[in-house]
């Protein structure tokens, strides 16, 4: 599987994922600089984390217009598949490559913990390690991962199964309270990752890749890159 | 040609930040601030003269870049 990975001013999870797509495929991938309109082909595309453009404006915002997102929005259409972590979800959001937007976390705190993840369906080339309903543990670290979309776009979201992860107890109860325990953010039913309609294109808050290490809390998150692996090689 | 656009945010979209201004206020013995919404206010200074033909740019330039139509509504102003 060959990856790309982007980065921009701001940038600073992208070393970590091109980390742990090395450590599943043994390939580097390649690091695509935000001003390049074109770059070699790729079965992967990876929008990381971070605080792109110091997240003026609105978070993601600069960056969604940026020239290689004009070239990611054209491949994904294409259907090549993109992942989105945290800022990364938050630019492919306002690129319009995902439904809603990420708001300020209800409690206005910057939130660095781990979370719990139920995983809601495993018929993703994303999700395929995973069972449907299985729980993981993966870290999160942000102020802005209030996932929210009007009632329609909800609706859509929940009936074509485009909910990717939902965050949730130890035992993968997802009714906590908003803003507090299984739910860090305030996030609407408890979204911490969407896909697109044709499930090519995910974007989550969790940061997957910083949890491939035994030796840093945890490999829940490596089953997301082998999916991927298997799936695209 | 002077512009001023205010992005604000819809109504029932929960703004966190506005509540912790409102909060803070009435602490400060303003009891009287009920709602409080936050917003943001953008100058433009624009190369064109033509009255309409600003309005429509500055329009396409809110929906591209200044505001989330998820989440906020734009108003825009011309000055002089």
């Amino acid at each position: 599987m060959k990856a790309a990975v982007l980065v921009f001013p701001g940038s600073n999870r992208e070393g970590d994922v091109a980390q742990a797509i090395e450590l599943v495929t043994g390939r580097r991938p390649t690091m695509v600089w935000h001003g390049d309109g074109d770059f070699e082909k790729v079965d992967l595309i990876v929008v990381p984390g971070g605080f792109s453009y110091g997240d003026y404006l609105r978070c993601g915002a600069m960056a969604a217009q940026s020239p290689v997102m004009a070239e990611v929005k054209k491949r994904a259409a294409q259907g090549v598949p993109v992942l989105g972590i945290c800022n990364g979800f938050q630019i492919m959001t306002e690129a319009g490559l995902l439904p809603g937007t990420l708001m300020r976390n209800s409690h206005l705190k910057f939130v660095c913990a781990d979370v719990h993840l139920k995983v809601e369906t495993s018929q993703s080339l994303f999700t395929n390690r995973y069972q449907a309903g299985q729980v993981i543990k993966v870290p999160v670290a942000h102020a802005e991962g209030n996932y929210f979309a009007d009632a329609e776009t909800m609706k859509k979201l929940e009936d074509r199964g485009q909910i990717a992860f939902r965050y949730c107890s130890p035992e993968g109860a997802v009714d906590g309270p908003l803003g507090k325990g299984a739910n860090p953010n305030g996030s609407s039913s408890n979204i911490a990752g969407v896909f697109n309609e044709t499930k090519t294109v995910l974007g989550l808050m969790p940061h997957p890749e910083n949890a491939v290490e035994p030796m840093f809390g945890g490999t829940d998150g490596k089953g997301l890159f082998e999916g991927m692996v298997e799936a695209l090689s | 040609m002077k512009a001023r656009v205010h992005v604000t945010l819809k109504n029932g979209v929960l703004d966190p930040q506005g509540k912790a201004i409102g909060h803070s206020l009435n602490r400060l013995g303003f009891p009287e601030v009920g709602d409080v919404r936050q917003g943001k206010y953008i100058e433009l200074e624009l190369a064109e003269t033509d009255k309409a033909k600003a309005k429509a740019r500055l329009e396409d330039m809110c929906k591209k870049l200044l505001a989330n139509t998820v989440i906020e509504n734009y108003s825009i102003e011309l000055v002089g």
